[in-house]
């Protein structure tokens, strides 16, 4: 008998922690998501760095002062079997006071104790060498040189995929209304889609841990949503090599500035903590926007002309009560494993969290996992028509002509490439057909026009392998559908 | 050069479809050049296919037409002349290896090529500036589009975006998308201009009355709200500095918000290449041959200044090609000392900008403010020319004779008061 495994939120944690139970012969594992695609959540909008470690304290946040610098370290695999886009270009806290090399000193020191390899501290003259263009102000830093960038969503797609393909059942637009609890014993989800039967239950819900760990009658946390807003450029305007932090102060870790991995200026977050009821709220203002613009300033002072803006967005954290990670096998609740207030450094934990849940359910449930004798660790990147040569082009239109046909003109977006998307978010059980769902996989419509040649086209191509009608396709899932009817329906009354 | 991929070579290659490119084409295969065109749509025609409205060829065909009639009558002479072209063929690099060698490599569904090419005819045309250009917060939410973006939705696929409509720009574009938001049946709430006067040309300015639309000038759409839809839209009141009032802010609840805030010519290609940007325009610097500072490489339509007229586009188009024949033949264009063209009072951008002398040529040019009866005057040829009004909506079109401009050194382009 195999033993049921339900885990709840399909983001960063709860993919990762179900790639690493599809190695096990003994578990059934189901991976449920209310989201119409994975990675819709908190892994949506993030700064999209491979942390170095040394932040955390770890007397006062052990879970993540550990699990941060082993994720990094099992990234550096991970990225390479998933076929996952990412850069290592390390990271710099800069100086510009004298009083900033006291805070550099104990980063590094903490770095020491985390077992963070290869920090240290950077005279003028080498920082210059590492990034010339750094704002003259500087005097200093701290180089990190084990930080790096990964695409999140990205991230989530591969390693969502690399679970299907080892046998994870995916359940997407499935909302969870309940735990079911007897003696003690988790027995199973409820959804509004049905009952789904299950030994353990892991909570990797991010915003919503702590109303699912209500659910099952655990109440001691909550989780706070925090607010950063990010300003993305138009390619190929000068940004830095490496990710620049100010150096911290006790309240936030500052405003990065960094050249995304498709090459785009990003400056951001802010941290503005929200009120319990607003976890849907990632709306940009303009106050939290101007806060970043000057923050990064200081480190950048030439940041573009706002006009070479094409994209603003916000990211909302999961503060967890008492700040620190909460990854535990719930003992009033055998079965319950919370995986909760999964904030920054989130992303880069989150293979070793899975390892992590792995060893709990062997160590406190007491279940011995039994290693498949064949289990897929690869997976293969969809096509991206901006990475073939041209003979690789009359290569991939021998297949398909559609790979020679491009859609989205900004980032050379092929119809293939959008196929393949289509192809793929089927296969991970994506029910609605959205432009983001392609975007997120191809980049389609993230360039200088943000979609406004290609999103119609993307429509057309949704529509037809979806088989719904153009206006049904959506945006971002159901309640962003692209039209209201046919171009006559309001004059015929019907919409 | 490039192994492995079909090499083509002609003397002209046109990037473009649109009504630029298939004026150029059609104008050098009359010429006698072997051409290319190229194009990356299904379809030849560029814009024109989805603006459906009249309005277009009083001047080039001497007869009002639509948007895809426009087109089609063009794309008949090229059809019937046998210009050679490709649609679904995407430019995915230029490169300039000498004045007389340029390759264009493209994909297209029969593969990728490398196209050589004496000159190359840029027509790639505009995009649209979007939300977040123009500093738009609030939530990201299905409902945002271009005007050009929802004129493909409504009028290539036959999609009805949404059914109460808020307009930023009162730009022609804008004001077009307003009546035929109207005439299928929406509810237009408003039209929003930043600027103190309307955009659009005085024809366009009158779809407003007709619809009993809203016009709000010196305003801003600020902040969208919704969850997964457009709910409402925030719009604030600025003063002549174009600075937000404090406490003027109201709400408009709609579904669907357009975009209409301008164009900037699509020229990355050729900032790739080297050629030199009027930061005014936003496209080239180029001389009456509508030639870039990159010898043989032509730019036309509204990838060299935005229009507003379809007629100078195609007009464009031709003189582009004229431009390239004359460069084929003499192996380059001849060198001599340009007539610097120079903006003076009142003018906010203007092409070509630099002439021969040589011929007669055509100035193109759009004021910074609006003003009535004024003249356009090129003080160092004394030339004058009376305007009963000049609207930056408008793009004034100077016919400028070789003779007039031939002994000059430098021309001052400026429009003011009589």
């Amino acid at each position: 008998m195999k033993t049921k495994v339900a885990i709840i939120g399909a983001g960063i944690s709860g993919a990762s922690i179900a790639r690493v139970l599809s190695r096990y012969e003994n578990l059934e594992v189901h991976l449920i998501e209310k989201a119409p695609d994975v990675g819709w959540g908190v892994s949506k909008a993030n700064t999209a760095l491979i942390h170095g470690g040394y932040d955390d304290d770890p007397e006062k946040y052990p879970m993540r002062a550990k699990l941060c610098i082993r994720g990094n370290r099992l990234w550096h695999q991970w990225v390479k079997e998933l076929e996952i886009p990412h850069v290592w270009n390390g990271a710099l806290i800069v100086a510009t006071k004298d009083e900033d090399f006291d805070e550099l000193e104990k980063l590094l020191e903490r770095g020491r104790q985390n077992g963070v390899p290869e920090m240290r501290l950077v005279d003028r003259g080498e920082l210059f060498h590492l990034e010339p263009d750094l704002t003259p102000e500087a005097i200093g830093a701290l180089w990190v040189p084990i930080v790096g960038q990964i695409g999140p969503i990205p991230a989530v797609i591969a390693i969502t995929e690399n679970a299907v393909a080892n046998g994870v059942k995916t359940h997407l637009e499935t909302e969870v209304t309940g735990i079911k609890v007897e003696n003690g014993e988790v027995r199973g989800v409820e959804t509004k889609d049905g009952f789904i039967e299950a030994d353990i239950v892991i909570n990797a819900a991010g915003l919503y841990a702590d109303r699912i760990a209500r659910m099952a009658g655990i109440d001691y946390f909550e989780i706070h949503p925090r607010k950063g807003e990010y300003w993305l450029f138009d390619e190929g305007l000068p940004g830095p090599r490496r990710v620049l932090f100010p150096t911290p102060t006790p309240i936030s870790k500052g405003i990065v500035v960094t050249t995304e991995i498709s090459g785009h200026l990003m400056i951001g977050p802010n941290a503005q903590d929200l009120p319990q009821e607003e976890k849907e709220n990632l709306s940009t203002t303009r106050e939290g926007l101007e806060e970043v613009w000057e923050g990064a300033k200081k480190l950048w002072p030439q940041l573009p002309p706002r006009s070479k803006v094409i994209r603003t967005f916000a990211g909302l954290r999961p503060e967890p009560s008492g700040g620190d990670f909460i990854i535990k096998a719930e003992e009033e609740v055998g079965g319950f494993i919370n995986v909760a207030g999964i904030r920054s450094p989130g992303l880069t934990s989150a293979p070793a969290i899975a390892y992590e849940v792995a060893e709990i359910i062997q160590r406190d449930l007491g279940i011995k996992l039994v290693e498949k004798s064949k289990w897929n660790p690869y997976r293969k990147e969809i096509s991206h028509l901006f990475m073939m040569s041209p003979e690789g082009v009359n290569e991939a239109v021998k297949r398909n002509p559609s790979y020679g046909k491009v859609v989205c003109r900004c980032n050379n977006v092929s119809e293939g490439d959008v196929l393949e998307a289509i192809e793929r978010m089927k296969f991970i059980g994506v029910k609605t057909p959205s432009v983001d769902s392609v975007k997120f996989r191809t980049k389609a419509t993230t360039g200088t026009c943000q979609g406004s040649f290609c999103r119609p086209k993307i429509v057309m191509l949704l529509a037809r392998e979806y088989g719904v009608e153009p206006w049904k396709v959506t945006l971002k899932g159901k309640g962003s559908e692209i039209g209201v009817g046919d171009v006559k329906a309001l004059l015929r009354g019907d919409a | 050069m490039f192994p492995g991929i079909p090499m083509l070579n002609y003397d002209v290659v046109v990037i473009g479809g649109g009504p630029a490119g298939m004026a150029a084409a059609v104008r050098a295969k009359e010429l006698g050049l072997n051409v290319l065109l190229l194009d990356e749509n299904d379809y030849l025609g560029g814009i024109l296919p989805q603006c459906i409205h009249p309005g277009f060829g009083l001047h080039y065909f001497r007869e009002e037409l639509t948007g895809p009639e426009f087109a089609a009558r063009l794309a008949k002479r090229l059809v019937e002349l046998g210009v050679e072209y490709r649609t679904a063929a995407r430019v995915m690099e230029i490169r300039n290896y000498s004045d007389l060698e340029k390759v264009v490599i493209f994909t297209s569904p029969s593969g990728a090529y490398q196209a050589w090419a004496k000159a190359i005819i840029y027509a790639a045309g505009a995009r649209e500036r979007h939300a977040f250009e123009i500093g738009i917060v609030g939530d990201r939410v299905a409902g945002v589009y271009t005007a050009g973006e929802a004129q493909t939705l409504m009028d290539i696929y036959g999609v009805m975006p949404g059914r109460e409509v808020v307009i930023v720009g009162s730009g022609d574009v804008g004001l077009i998308m307003a009546r035929r938001f109207a005439l299928e049946g929406a509810k237009v709430k408003a039209v929003v201009e930043l600027m103190p006067y309307p955009g659009g040309l005085a024809r366009n300015v009158m779809i407003l009355r007709d619809f009993d639309i809203p016009l709000y000038l010196s305003h801003k759409v600020v902040e969208v709200r919704g969850r997964g839809r457009v709910e409402k839209v925030k719009v604030v009141k600025v003063d002549e500095n174009l600075n937000e009032i404090p406490g003027s802010e109201f709400w408009i609840e709609a579904d669907t918000l357009i975009i209409s805030a301008g164009l900037v010519p699509s020229v990355k290609k050729l900032t790739a290449i080297g050629v030199e940007i009027d930061p005014s325009t936003g496209g080239p610097v180029v001389n009456d041959r509508l030639e870039t500072s990159v010898p043989g490489v032509f730019v036309a339509g509204n990838a060299l200044l935005i229009n507003d007229l379809v007629d100078y586009v195609a007009e464009q188009g031709e003189l582009a090609a004229e431009g390239a024949k004359e460069f084929i033949e003499n192996g380059g264009i001849g060198s001599r000392k340009w007539i610097r063209v120079e903006k003076g009072e009142n003018v906010r951008l203007l092409a070509p900008h630099r002439l021969s002398g040589e011929r007669d040529v055509y100035l193109y040019l759009r004021v910074a403010r609006p003003m009535e009866d004024v003249e356009l005057r090129i003080p160092e040829v004394g030339k004058r020319v009376k305007l009963s009004l000049a609207t930056p909506a408008e793009m004034l079109r100077v016919k400028l004779k070789a003779e007039e401009i031939r002994n000059s050194e430098k021309l001052t382009v400026e429009v003011v008061r009589e």
